[in-house]
C-alpha cells in the first residue's frame, strides 16, 4: 500500500539575512492508511512547524523547501492556495490543541463542524444537519442535537476537543493531523478523546500525532519520531523507541517524563499532617455565577502543613485548588472557615496586619513571566523582594541578588537581563528565588512546572527537592500531574468541585486510592509501556 | 499551554539546497518598516520645533512689526510669504506662531493626561462607589464635545493664551481620565501587581512602582495623537478670539483676520492654515508609527 502522505528532506526557515532561523531542516516522513505516526519534541523543536506544513499552512514568511512532498501521489510542492484549498479537510484533517481559539465563538457548533461538508460540497445542503449530528456522535459528544445548536464557549473543555475533531473528520478526511490535541485537557478526558483517536486508527484514518508527552504518545503510535531543533534525531517502531532508545535526547526525554508509578524518595517529616506551620480549617470560598446563582470555588477544605512538609493538591481544571491556593496566601478571604499560621489567624487579618508576616509565605506562579513586571530586569525583579526582605540598598543587595541566583542555578550574567529574553525554566528559577529572598518557610506553588518542557520541569523539580532539604521549606504543590504531585509530595489532598475527595499519605493514595475519584484519575494517567509491564 | 523557548533553536547549519529540492509556495507576510511619510513627518516636526525654540534663526523680521506703506504685498523675493493688511511679515509671523500653537498643544495635552491620572488612577484603585462616582462625571463630560466643553471654560475663566490652553486641557481630561482608569484595572488584576502584593510591598509603593508607569506606558501613543487634536482646538480657539492676545502672531488668529481678504490677498490665510495642517498631520502620522513600532510591547 502507498502512503497518502509522502515528505522528504523538508526544511522550512523563517525571516531573512542575519535574521534568518532554521525551524525545520531535513525531515521525511510517510504516513499510510490506517497507521499512527507520533512526532514528538519540545517547544521549538519544529514540530508544529512540521504539521502546518503537511496543510500547506506554514506561518506566513516561512521559506519551505522539500525534495519531495507528495499528496495522494501529487506534487504538493507546487500546490497554489486552491489545491491546498481542496486537499484540506477533504485529504487532510487538522486538529489543534486550543479548541476555544480554534473554533470561531460567533458560530454555532453545528455551524462550524458543518463547514467543511458544504466547503467540499460533500453533501447537499439539507442533509447537513443530519451528518453533522451524526459526526458529533461518532466523536462521543451526548445529546448531538442540543451540542450542535450551542457556541463553543458553552461546552465544556473536552466537549469542544471532540467538536473540533468532528468538524476535522466532516469530510472524511484519510488523514488526520493532531497538533497536540490534548495538551490542553484533564487527565480523564484526556483518555477519552485519546480513546477516540485509536479509534479512528482501528477504522483506517492515518494519524499524525503530535505531543511532548512520550507517555500520551505510546498508547496510539505505530512509529515515534523524536524531534529536536527541527531534525528528527530518531524514529522508529514505538515500542523500540520507547524500550531502547538509541538517541541520547529520547533517553533524556524518557528519563524526564514523571513516573505515577514511582514513589517519592525522601523520608516524610516526623509530624505531617499536624498543621504546626499552617492550618487550613473548613475553607470556603463561594462565586457568583453569570445567571445569579452562588457557586461553592472551594467547599469544606481543611488540612495542615508542618514545617518541611509537602502537601500535594491534585484535581482536574475548576477542582478548587488554585482557589484554595489563594485562601492560603491570604490572597482572597474565605467566605468560612480559616487559615492560621503557626497557630495564630492568618486569613482573618486585616491586609496591614498580615503585610509585615507575608516574607514567611511566598507563592510559585504556573506563568512566570505574567508574574514579573514587564519592565524589570531580573536584578530589579530580585532587588523588590530583598527590600521586603530588609536587605540594605547598594551592594549587600546585589551580593544577596547574586546568592540567590546561585541557589538556583543562574549566574550573575543573568541579572541584568529582562525575563523575556529567559527560557521559560530560567524565569521560573527567577521565580523561585525571588520567593525564597524573603526568607520563607512556606512556599506555595501553583502549577509551577506545567508550562515548562519535560526535561526542563525534571530541572525545575530537582531544584525544588534540592531547596525544600538544604531550607527545610514546607511547600504546598498544586498541580493537575499527579506523576509529578507523587514525586514531591509526602501528604497528598485530592480535590473534585471544590470538596475534597481523599486526604492521606501520598503513598497510601497512590498505592490503595479509597475514592472512586481517585482511582479514575490514577487509572487515566497515561503510562509508558516499558514502566507499566516492569 | 507550552511556553516557548526564547533563543532559537541550536541554529542547525544550513543544508545545501539538494537538485531536486523546491519551494512550497506560502502566503508571503510583509514586516512593519519606517515608512518615508514618518521620515518626512519627523522633518515638519523638527522644523515646528525649531522654530519653537529659536524663531529668530529661521525668520530674522519682527513678526509685529506694522509697515503700512508695503501692506498687502503678495509672495516674493522681499517678503517670501507676502504681508499683511499692516504690511507685517506673514512668513515671519507664520514661524513665530509655531510657539503659540506647539505650546497649546503639548501644554494643554501634558496637563490633561496629568489630570487624567489624578481621576482615573484613584477610581481604578478605590472601591466601587469612589469609581462609580468618578466615571459617571467623566461620563457627563464626554457627552459634551471636546470644542464646546472648551468653550464653556473660556465663557467661565476669560480668553488668554494661559486659558485656552487650560480650557483645552480640561476639555480632553474626560478621556484620558477614561484611558487610564480602564489601563489600571488591568494593570491592578495583573499577575505581578498580585505578586508584589504576596511578598509584602506596601500597596502605596504597589502602585508608584507598577500600577503607574504600566499604565502610563500605553498612554503614548493616544497623548501623541491628543496633542495634534489640542493643536486645532487652540488654533480654533484663536479664530473666534478666545486665545492669545492680538498683535501676538498665533495661526488661529491669522486666519481670522485673513478671512477678510480671501479675494483679494489669499496668501494671508493660506499659509498660517497649511502651518496648522502640516503640523497636526506630522503629529498623527507619527503617533501612527509609533502606535505600530510599540505594538504588541506594551502590557
Amino acid at each position: 500500500m502507498s502512503p497518502i502522505i509522502e515528505l522528504e528532506g523538508l526544511n522550512v526557515e523563517f525571516g531573512h539575512g542575519r535574521r534568518r532561523t532554521t525551524a525545520v531542516a531535513g525531515v521525511s516522513l510517510a504516513l499510510s492508511a490506517g497507521e499512527c505516526l507520533a512526532l514528538v519534541g519540545e517547544s521549538g523543536s519544529g514540530k508544529s512547524v512540521t504539521a502546518r506544513t503537511l496543510v500547506g499552512l506554514t506561518a506566513p514568511g516561512a521559506a519551505v523547501r522539500a525534495e519531495r512532498f507528495l499528496v495522494e501521489g501529487r506534487d504538493a510542492a507546487a500546490f497554489g492556495e486552491r489545491e491546498w484549498r481542496r486537499v484540506r479537510g477533504r485529504t487532510v484533517g487538522l486538529v489543534l490543541q486550543d479548541a476555544l481559539s480554534a473554533l470561531d465563538p460567533l458560530r454555532r457548533v453545528g455551524a462550524e463542524v458543518g463547514e467543511p461538508l458544504l466547503a467540499h460540497r460533500v453533501l447537499p445542503k439539507a442533509e447537513v444537519p443530519g451528518r453533522v449530528e451524526e459526526l458529533l456522535r461518532d466523536v462521543g459528544v451526548p445529546e448531538p442535537a442540543g451540542r450542535a445548536r450551542q457556541y463553543p464557549h458553552q461546552l465544556s473543555g473536552g466537549l469542544r476537543q471532540r467538536a473540533l475533531i468532528a468538524s476535522a473528520l466532516a469530510a472524511g478526511p484519510r488523514v488526520l493531523v493532531a497538533d497536540e490535541p490534548t495538551t490542553a485537557l484533564d487527565v480523564t478526558v484526556q483518555a477519552q478523546v485519546l480513546d477516540l483517536l485509536g479509534e479512528l486508527k482501528a477504522k483506517g484514518t492515518a494519524l499524525l500525532l503530535i505531543s511532548h508527552d512520550l507517555a500520551v504518545v505510546a498508547r496510539l503510535a505505530d512509529r515515534i519520531a523524536v524531534m529536536k531543533d527541527g531534525r528528527i534525531v530518531e524514529s522508529g517502531p514505538a515500542e523500540r523507541v520507547l524500550g531502547a532508545p538509541e538517541h541520547p535526547y529520547t533517553r533524556v526525554l524518557l528519563a524526564a517524563a514523571p513516573d505515577p508509578d514511582r514513589p517519592a524518595a525522601e523520608a516524610a517529616p516526623a509530624d505531617p499532617g499536624t498543621g504546626r506551620l499552617l492550618t487550613a480549617r473548613g475553607l470556603v470560598k463561594r462565586y457568583r455565577t453569570p445567571d445569579g446563582g452562588l457557586r461553592e470555588a472551594v467547599a469544606d477544605v481543611s488540612f495542615g502543613l508542618a514545617p518541611g512538609e509537602t502537601l500535594g493538591i491534585v484535581g482536574e481544571s475548576g477542582s478548587g485548588k488554585s482557589t484554595t491556593a489563594q485562601l492560603v496566601m491570604g490572597m482572597l478571604a474565605p467566605d468560612a472557615g480559616e487559615v492560621l499560621l503557626d497557630g495564630r489567624p492568618w486569613s482573618a487579618l486585616p491586609e496591614r496586619l498580615r503585610r509585615p508576616a507575608r516574607s514567611a509565605v511566598q507563592l510559585v506562579h504556573q506563568d512566570p513571566l505574567a508574574s514579573f513586571d514587564p519592565r524589570f530586569t531580573v536584578r530589579r525583579i530580585l532587588a523588590e523582594a530583598l527590600a521586603v526582605a530588609g536587605v540594605a540598598r547598594g551592594a549587600a543587595r546585589r551580593e544577596r541578588a547574586v546568592e540567590l541566583l546561585a541557589q538556583v542555578g543562574l549566574g550573575e550574567q543573568h541579572l541584568e537581563r529582562r525575563p523575556h529574553g529567559l527560557s521559560g525554566g530560567q524565569r521560573q528559577r527567577v521565580a523561585i528565588a525571588r520567593a525564597l529572598a524573603t526568607g520563607p518557610r512556606l512556599l506555595v506553588c501553583d502549577e509551577p512546572v506545567s508550562a515548562l518542557d519535560v526535561s526542563v520541569q525534571a530541572q525545575v523539580l530537582e531544584l525544588l527537592a534540592r531547596l525544600r532539604a538544604e531550607l527545610g521549606l514546607a511547600m504546598l504543590f498544586i498541580s493537575h500531574d499527579l506523576a509529578v504531585v507523587r514525586q514531591v509530595s509526602d501528604r497528598v489532598l485530592v480535590m473534585k468541585d471544590g470538596r475534597a475527595v481523599e486526604y492521606g499519605p501520598a503513598e497510601r493514595v497512590f498505592r490503595a486510592p479509597e475514592h472512586p475519584y481517585t482511582r479514575q484519575l490514577l487509572a487515566a494517567v497515561p503510562r509508558l509501556p516499558a514502566r507499566s509491564a516492569a | 499551554m507550552t511556553s516557548s523557548v526564547a533563543p532559537a533553536p541550536g541554529a542547525p547549519s544550513e543544508p545545501a539546497p539538494g537538485p531536486a529540492a523546491r519551494t512550497v509556495r506560502s502566503a508571503g507576510g510583509r514586516a512593519a518598516r519606517l515608512r518615508p511619510g514618518a521620515l518626512l513627518a519627523a522633518l515638519v516636526l523638527a522644523v515646528a520645533v525649531l522654530a519653537c525654540a529659536w524663531p529668530g534663526l529661521l525668520a530674522p523680521a519682527d513678526p509685529t512689526a506694522a509697515d503700512p506703506v508695503a501692506a498687502l504685498t503678495p509672495p516674493g523675493a522681499e517678503h517670501w510669504l507676502g504681508t499683511d493688511q499692516l504690511g507685517r511679515d506673514v512668513y515671519a509671523r507664520v514661524v513665530h506662531g509655531a510657539r503659540y500653537s506647539l505650546l497649546i498643544g503639548l501644554g494643554a495635552t501634558a496637563l490633561s493626561v496629568l489630570a487624567g491620572l489624578l481621576v482615573g488612577l484613584p477610581a481604578a484603585l478605590s472601591g466601587r462607589i469612589g469609581d462609580q462616582v468618578a466615571m459617571r462625571a467623566v461620563d457627563v463630560l464626554l457627552a459634551l464635545p471636546e470644542l464646546l466643553l472648551a468653550l464653556l471654560v473660556i465663557a467661565v475663566v476669560g480668553p488668554g493664551t494661559g486659558n485656552a490652553l487650560l480650557a483645552i486641557a480640561i476639555a480632553a481630561t474626560p478621556g484620558f481620565a477614561r484611558l487610564v482608569r480602564g489601563q489600571a484595572m488591568v494593570v491592578r488584576g495583573s499577575e505581578y501587581v498580585r505578586a508584589a502584593t504576596a511578598l509584602g510591598v506596601p500597596r502605596t509603593a504597589v502602585v508608584l512602582r507598577h500600577v503607574l508607569p504600566n499604565t502610563l506606558g500605553p498612554l503614548t501613543v493616544p497623548a501623541t495623537l491628543a496633542v495634534g487634536t489640542a493643536v486645532v482646538s487652540g488654533a480654533a480657539l484663536s479664530f473666534l478670539g478666545l486665545g492669545p492676545k492680538a498683535p501676538a502672531p498665533e495661526w488661529g488668529a491669522m486666519l481670522s483676520q485673513g478671512r477678510d481678504f480671501l479675494s483679494t490677498a489669499w496668501w494671508i490665510a493660506v499659509f498660517p492654515g497649511a502651518a496648522i495642517t502640516a503640523v497636526v498631520v506630522a503629529i498623527t502620522v507619527l503617533g501612527r508609527q509609533l502606535h505600530r513600532c510599540l505594538e504588541g510591547r506594551t502590557p
